[in-house]
C-alpha cells in the first residue's frame, strides 16, 4: 500500500474512474515511470537516488551542515571517488567502489527547518518528484519519527540520522525505518557506573529537563539507572523549550540541598542552561561537604562548543567522537578532515554510517526493495565503523554498540578539542531488551 | 524566604533585560510610528558586535609546527592572537575584556546601521499601511540574520565575561543570610545596573535637552509639530539611530548570558512586542513598567510550587498576563489614546 | 477603489481560477512544481490564506494568532479519523466547527480592543495555545511527535471493513493522497474561494470594508461593528481549520508547531505578499511562499554545478559560489530579499504588479476596443 504513487491495476482504475475528471487531467508522463517498477522508485537508469534530509535553518543548521558533508563524502566513497575512507575498515566487503548494485549513487537534499510538517513535504518531494529510493538525515527526534511514520506509508527505507529518543526505536519504531544513532536508555546505562565513580553513590540529583518527549526520555533514564545506584531525587523541573534565560529555574537548585544537577536539555537549550548555571557558580560549589557536579546526558561536541569553557569537566555521553583511535574512527576522521579542514561531528559519523550501512544492505540484498534490504540489515553484524562490533538489532532497529563517556576537557588544544572519552562503555551494559520499549514494527512496504 | 529573594532577583535581572529590548522598539513605535519587525535583529546585530570584536582580537599567527600533526594527517598549526603577540599583557587585558569593550565598537556600528536603515529604507514606510511596515521589516530581518548565519555559522557562539565578574558573590551574606545561601552571578547584576543606567540616560536625553522635547512633542502631535517649522523627520532619523543603538548595547551586554547565535533577534521580537504593548503604544515608562512586571512574573510562575497547582503556567504567564492587562486597561498599562488602534 | 464588477465578470473570473487550480499538474511541471505533495500545500494555503484575508483583507484587523486555528483543526481531524474512522467528510466538518467555536471565544475577547492592541491579543492566545499544545497538553496533542492515527484507535465506522490497511484517510475508497489528495484540497478551496468572492460582493461584505474605512463613521450612523467583524473573525476562524483538516487528511498527523507564532506570521505574510483585500493575492502569495520553502531549498551545489556548467569553469565556480548563498541552506535569504523588493517596489503585493500590467495592455489596447476597459481581476 502506498502513501504516494502506485501502479495501475484493476481496482485503481475502477478507483479513477470514480475520480473521473480528476484522473483525465493526471498527466501520465507522471505515471508512467512507475508503471514498469515493483516497487516504489524503483531505479531503472544508470543511478541511484537518495534523498538526504537534514535541518538547513534554524537552530541545528550547523548539525544539519556538517550531516551533508557527511553525505556528500560517503556519495563520493561509494562511487569510488576519494580515499574510501569507512570502506575500508567496514567489515562487510560487498561494497568495491563502483557504485551500488551497478548504480551510480546520486542524492537530493532537502530541508527539514526541524520541523515535521517541513520535514514530512521535503521528504515527500524527494520520494514523489525526484524518485529517491530511501530517506536519511535530521537532528531531531520528533523529526525523525514524523518522517520514519511517511516513509513507511510511502514504502520507501528511513536510515535516521541524529535522534536520541527511546520512541524512535520503540514506541513508535516502524519496519522501514532503521537507527544507528544511541538513545537515552543507553545514556542511562552507560552513564550511570561512570557517574558512580566520579561522584559516588550518596547523591542528590536535581534534573531540568526540556518539556517535551526527548527530555522526558532523558530523564526517565537517567532517573531509573540513578536511582538504581543509590542516588536519590530532590526535584525534576520541566523547562520550557527555548526559554533562553534559564535563572528562575537554577536560582531553586541552589539551596534545594541537591549536589548534582542534571540537564536533560540538547542544543541551544544545553548551551544557554549549562553556560547560566555554570555561572551561577554551581560547579564551585560544595553541598553536603561534596563538590557540586553538572552532568548533561547528551553531547554534541558542536553543542558544546557554544557553551565554551564551561564544559569543562563536564560528564555527559555521546555516540562518537573524533578522537577515538580505532581504524574506523582513524579512516573516517582523516578523509573528513581532509575533505574539509576540520574533524567531523557525531552527527557526521551516525549519517556517513547510515549511508554507508544502507548501501551495503543493498549490495548484499543485490536490490534496492526496501523489504528485501531491511531483511538485509535486520540481525546485521559488523565493525569497523568507529563504535566496536555493532549490531543492527532485528527487533527493533537499533544498533547495539559501545557507547561513550565523555568530560569536558580541561585543557583543549583546538577549538574541536573540546571532549575527552572518559569511558568506552561496553556493548553488553548497554543492551536491553526489545519488548521493554514497546511499540510493534509492523509490517515491511515496499510501495507497490 | 531565600527562594523568594532569589526569584525576585531573577525577575529583577529579567525585567531589566526586557525593558531594555522593549525601550527601542516603542521609541520608534511612539516618534515614528513604525512597526519594526527589525527590531530583534538589531539586538542581534549588537550581540555580533561582540562576536565580531572578540574575533578580530582572536586573528591569530599561525605557525605551522611540522613535528605535530592533526588526526587527519595535515601538519598541526599553533595559533596566537595577534593582540597577545603585539600587546603582551595589554592584549590579554583587552582580550579578558572583550564584551565591556566592545561597547564601544558597538556604539558607531550601531548608529551607523541605524542611520542606514532608517534613510535607506525606513523613511519610504512612513505613510505606508502597517502591513506594509511589517512586510519589509521582517524581510530585513531575514536578509540580516542570513548575512550573520553566512558569516559565523547557525551554532551558538560563547562569550566570556571578563574574569573578574565570571563568578556568582554572595550577596545574602552582605545582609546577614548563611554564607552560599543568596548568590547571584556578577554579570547579571553588571546587566542589571547597565539596562537602568541605560533606561535613565534614555528618559534623561528625552526629558532633558531640546532636541527631546522636540522629540516628545514630536510624539504627541507629529502634524502640529510640522507645522511650526520644525523637521521632524531629519530628528527621526536620530530616534532611530539611538532606538538601534540601546537594542545592540543591550545585544552586547547580555552575551555573556545568552551566547548569541544568528536567530535570538527573533527569539525575542514577540517578547519585546508583547512587553511594549502590554506597556502602552508609545509609552516609555509603561515599557519599562511592564518589562519588569512581565520579568518577575515569569519567575515566580516558575516556581516548583506554582508550578505544582497550575502545571504549565511558567509556559504561558507572559502571555496570560498580556491578555489580563489588555483587557482591564484598553491600551496597556500606561498608554496613549488613539497611537495604533487602527 | 472598489469598482462595480458585474456578476457576469465573477463567474468568468471564477471559472479562469477553477481551471487553471484543477490543471496545475501540467503547467506547473515545468517549474519543479507539479507533484502531489507541492501542489496539496498550494491548495491548503492558498485556502487558508484565502480565509485570513476574510478578516484582515476586509476589516483590516491584523490577526497574527491564526495559526491556532489551523492547529485546532488539524488536532480535530486526526481525532476524527481515530475515534471514528478515515473517511476525510466527517473531519473536514468538526474541524470546521471545532475551530469556529475556537475562533469565537478568542474573537470575542480580541475584538473588544483594535489595532496592534488586537494583534497582541491574537498573538498571546495562540501562543499559549502553542506552548500548551507542546507540553502540558501532551496526552491530547502527542507533543513534540504529534498526534497521528495508530492502528489500536478504535475507529468506529470503518475498522471492522480494513482492519490492516494503510491509516491514510479515504472517501469511500478513494485515498485520499497523491493527485486524489489534491483535487479533494483543489475542491475544497474552489469551494473555499467561491464563498470568500460571494462575501466579497454581499452587503456582508461592504459592512466589513467599511469597518476598515471609519469605525468611527460607522458607530455614529447607528451600526454596531462588533457582530460584523466577529462573524469575519469566526467565518476566518474556520477557513483555518479547514485548512487544517485538510493538512491531515492528506497527511495524517498533526503537530504542536502548526501553531506557533512564526506559522501565524507566514500566514501575514502570505496575504501581504500577495496582495491583501484581493481576491487571488493571498492564493498566490501562498504559493510563492511555499515554491521557495521547497524548491530553492532543495538546491545543493551539485545541482547547481549541473544547472551551470555551460559556463567555462574560472566562471562556473564564482557564479555557484554566489547562487550558492541563495538556495539550500540560504533559501532564507532569497525570502527576505524578495519580501523587501515586493513591498518596496509593488506596494499592493502581487497583485499590484498583475494590475500593473494589465494596465499597460489597457493603454495600449484602449484605443482599438475603449469598452473593455474593466478593472482586472481583484
Amino acid at each position: 500500500m502506498s502513501l504516494i504513487r502506485k501502479p495501475l491495476n484493476r481496482r485503481s482504475i475502477l478507483r479513477a474512474g470514480a475520480v473521473g475528471g480528476a484522473a483525465l487531467a493526471t498527466p501520465t508522463i507522471f505515471t508512467s515511470k512507475v508503471w514498469s517498477a515493483g516497487y516504489l522508485n524503483e531505479p531503472t537508469g544508470a543511478e541511484v537516488i537518495l534523498g538526504f534530509n537534514v535541518p538547513q535553518t534554524g537552530a541545528y543548521a550547523d548539525e544539519g551542515a556538517d550531516e551533508l558533508r557527511a553525505y556528500q563524502l560517503a556519495v563520493k566513497h561509494l562511487n569510488g571517488e576519494g580515499d574510501g575512507g569507512m570502506l575500508n575498515t567496514f567489515s562487510s566487503k560487498a561494497l568495491q567502489g563502483n557504485g551500488v548494485n551497478g548504480k551510480k549513487v546520486a542524492y537530493v537534499t532537502g530541508d527539514t527547518q526541524t520541523k515535521s510538517d517541513a520535514a514530512r513535504a521535503s521528504a515527500k518531494r524527494m520520494i514523489e518528484k525526484d524518485g529517491a529510493v530511501m530517506i536519511t538525515g535530521g537532528s531531531s527526534s520528533g523529526v525523525a519519527i514524523a518522517v520514519q511514520s511517511l516513509c513507511q506509508e510511502a514504502g520507501v527505507i528511513f536510515m535516521a540520522g541524529l535522534t536520541h529518543s527511546n520512541d524512535t526505536t520503540g514506541k513508535d519504531k516502524r519496519k522501514n525505518g532503521f537507527r544507528h544513532f544511541f538513545n537515552t536508555e543507553m545514556s542511562g546505562a552507560a552513564l550511570a557506573p561512570v557517574l558512580k565513580n566520579a561522584f559516588g553513590t550518596d547523591r542528590t540529583a536535581y534534573h531540568l529537563t526540556a518539556d517535551y518527549t526527548w527530555g522526558w526520555s532523558q530523564e526517565g533514564s537517567i532517573k531509573k539507572y540513578t536511582e538504581g545506584m543509590g542516588w536519590n531525587t530532590a526535584a525534576a523541573v520541566r523547562t520550557p523549550l527555548g526559554a533562553g534565560d534559564f535563572s528562575q529555574y537554577i536560582t531553586p537548585v541552589l539551596n534545594s540541598g541537591a549536589d548534582v544537577l542534571v540537564l536533560n536539555h540538547y542544543g541551544k537549550d544545553m548551551v544557554n542552561s549549562l553556560t547560566q548555571a555554570v555561572q551561577f557558580g554551581l560547579r564551585d560549589k560544595q553541598v553536603n561537604g561534596k563538590d557540586f557536579a553538572i552532568v548533561v546526558p547528551l553531547y554534541s561536541r558542536l553543542m558544546a562548543q557554544g557553551a565554551g569553557e564551561n564544559v569543562k569537566g563536564i560528564f555527559g555521553s555521546t555516540n562518537w567522537h573524533w578522537s577515538l583511535q580505532d581504524e574506523g574512527s582513524k579512516a573516517f576522521v582523516k578523509s573528513f578532515g581532509q575533505e574539509y579542514g576540520f574533524p567531523p561531528s557525531q552527527a557526521a559519523h551516525t549519517t556517513y554510517c547510515q549511508a554507508l550501512l544502507y548501501a551495503d544492505a543493498a549490495q548484499r540484498a543485490g536490490t534496492f526493495e526496501p523489504c528485501a534490504l531491511a531483511a538485509a540489515l535486520e540481525g546485521f553484524e559488523f565493525d569497523g565503523m568507529g563504535n566496536g562490533p555493532t549490531l543492527y538489532r532485528a527487533e527493533d532497529h537499533q544498533c547495539f554498540k559501545d557507547v561513550l563517556v565523555v568530560k569536558g576537557k580541561e585543557n583543549p588544544s583546538s577549538q574541536f578539542d573540546v571532549l575527552e572519552v572518559v569511558e568506552v562503555t561496553p556493548r553488553s551494559q548497554v543492551e536491553y531488551p526489545a519488548e521493554m520499549l514497546g511499540g510493534e514494527l509492523g509490517a515491511c512496504n515496499n510501495g507497490a | 524566604m531565600d527562594v523568594i529573594l532569589l526569584q525576585l532577583l531573577n525577575g529583577l535581572d529579567k525585567g531589566g533585560a526586557y525593558a531594555l529590548i522593549a525601550l527601542g522598539l516603542t521609541l520608534i513605535f511612539g516618534t515614528l510610528g513604525v512597526v519594526n519587525f527589525a527590531h530583534g535583529a538589531l539586538f542581534m546585530l549588537g550581540a555580533f558586535c561582540a562576536v565580531s570584536f572578540n574575533a578580530l582580537l582572536g586573528l591569530d599567527v599561525v605557525t605551522v609546527d611540522e613535528t605535530q600533526t592533526t588526526a587527519w594527517g595535515t601538519p598541526l598549526e599553533v595559533r596566537t592572537p595577534y593582540v597577545e603577540a603585539y600587546l603582551g599583557d595589554f592584549g590579554a587585558w583587552i582580550l579578558n575584556y572583550s564584551v565591556p569593550v566592545s561597547i564601544l565598537i558597538a556604539i558607531p556600528v550601531m548608529l551607523l546601521v541605524g542611520f542606514i536603515m532608517e534613510r535607506g529604507l525606513i523613511k519610504h514606510f512612513y505613510k505606508r499601511a502597517h502591513a506594509d511596515q511589517i512586510l519589509v521589516t521582517f524581510g530585513l530581518a531575514i536578509v540580516l540574520q542570513e548575512i550573520i548565519k553566512s558569516i559565523y555559522g547557525a551554532n551558538p557562539i560563547p562569550q566570556a565575561a571578563p574574569v573578574a565578574v565570571r563568578g556568582a558573590a554572595d550577596i545574602g551574606a552582605l545582609f546577614g543570610f548563611d554564607p552560599g545561601v543568596i548568590v547571584y552571578p556578577y554579570w547579571r547584576m553588571v546587566y542589571l545596573a547597565f539596562a537602568g543606567v541605560m533606561i535613565a540616560g534614555v528618559f534623561a536625553f528625552l526629558q532633558f535637552t531640546t532636541f527631546g522635547m522636540v522629540v516628545r512633542a514630536g510624539m504627541a502631535d507629529r502634524d502640529t509639530v510640522g507645522l511650526l517649522g520644525i523637521n521632524i523627520e531629519r530628528r527621526f532619523t536620530i530616534v532611530f539611530a539611538i532606538a538601534a543603538v540601546v537594542a545592540g548595547l543591550a545585544g552586547v551586554m547580555y552575551t555573556p548570558i545568552l551566547p548569541p547565535d544568528y536567530h535570538m533577534g527573533m527569539d525575542f521580537l514577540v517578547l519585546s512586542f508583547v512587553v511594549v504593548v502590554v506597556g502602552g503604544m508609545g509609552s516609555l515608562s509603561g515599557a519599562v513598567l511592564a518589562g519588569f512586571l512581565l520579568g518577575i512574573l515569569q519567575s515566580f510562575a516558575s516556581m516548583n510550587e506554582v508550578k505544582a497547582i497550575f502545571p504549565g503556567i511558567d509556559q504561558i504567564i507572559i502571555y496570560l498576563v498580556a491578555v489580563i492587562v489588555l483587557l482591564v486597561r484598553p491600551r496597556g498599562l500606561m498608554g496613549r489614546k488613539g497611537v495604533m488602534e487602527n | 477603489m472598489v469598482t462595480k464588477i458585474s456578476p457576469a465578470r465573477d463567474y468568468l473570473l471564477f471559472g479562469v481560477f477553477a481551471i487553471a487550480v484543477l490543471t496545475m499538474p501540467v503547467w506547473l511541471a515545468p517549474i519543479g512544481a507539479g507533484y502531489p505533495d507541492l501542489l496539496q500545500k498550494f491548495a491548503i494555503f492558498g485556502l487558508f490564506a484565502t480565509g485570513f484575508n476574510l478578516l484582515f483583507g476586509l476589516t483590516g484587523y491584523l490577526s497574527f494568532g491564526h495559526a491556532a486555528f489551523l492547529g485546532v483543526g488539524s488536532y480535530t481531524a486526526v481525532w476524527s479519523f481515530k475515534l471514528l474512522g478515515m473517511n476525510p467528510i466527517p473531519a473536514a466538518i468538526l474541524a470546521v466547527v471545532t475551530s469556529g467555536v475556537f475562533a469565537l471565544a478568542i474573537g470575542y475577547v480580541s475584538l473588544r480592543r483594535s489595532g496592534i492592541y488586537f494583534s497582541i491579543l491574537t498573538l498571546a492566545f495562540a501562543q499559549m495555545s502553542y506552548n500548551l499544545a507542546y507540553s502540558v497538553l501532551t496526552p491530547i496533542t502527542n507533543g513534540e511527535t504529534g498526534l497521528r492515527v495508530l492502528e489500536s484507535d478504535p475507529r468506529l465506522f470503518d475498522s471492522s471493513a480494513n482492519a490492516d490497511g494503510p491509516l491514510i484517510s479515504n472517501l469511500f475508497g478513494i485515498e485520499m493522497t497523491g493527485y486524489a489528495g489534491f483535487y479533494f484540497c483543489a475542491v475544497v478551496l474552489l469551494i473555499g474561494f467561491f464563498i470568500a468572492q460571494r462575501i466579497f460582493r454581499s452587503p456582508f461584505g461592504i459592512m466589513l470594508r467599511a469597518v476598515k474605512t471609519n469605525q468611527n463613521r460607522m458607530n455614529y450612523t447607528g451600526l454596531n461593528p462588533r457582530p460584523y467583524t466577529l462573524a469575519a473573525f469566526v467565518i476566518s476562524g474556520m477557513y483555518a481549520g479547514l485548512a487544517g483538516a485538510l493538512m491531515c487528511i492528506t497527511d495524517p498527523l498533526a503537530g504542536a508547531e502548526r501553531m506557533q507564532w512564526t506559522a501565524s506570521g507566514e500566514v501575514v505574510l502570505m496575504t501581504i505578499l500577495g496582495g491583501a483585500g484581493t481576491l487571488l493575492g493571498p492564493i498566490l502569495g501562498a504559493a510563492l511562499i511555499k515554491y521557495f520553502e521547497n524548491i530553492f531549498s532543495a538546491f545543493n551545489e551539485q545541482t547547481l554545478h549541473e544547472a551551470f556548467s555551460f559556463l567555462p569553469d574560472f566562471l562556473e565556480y564564482p557564479v555557484v559560489s554566489v547562487a550558492g548563498l541563495f538556495v539550500g541552506e540560504g533559501w532564507h535569504l532569497t525570502l527576505g530579499v524578495l519580501f523587501m523588493l515586493i513591498v518596496i517596489f509593488l506596494p499592493g503585493g502581487i497583485m499590484e504588479g498583475v494590475s500593473r500590467i494589465g494596465r499597460l495592455f489597457r493603454r495600449s489596447s484602449s484605443k482599438v476596443e475603449p469598452s473593455g476597459a474593466t478593472a482586472p481581476a481583484e
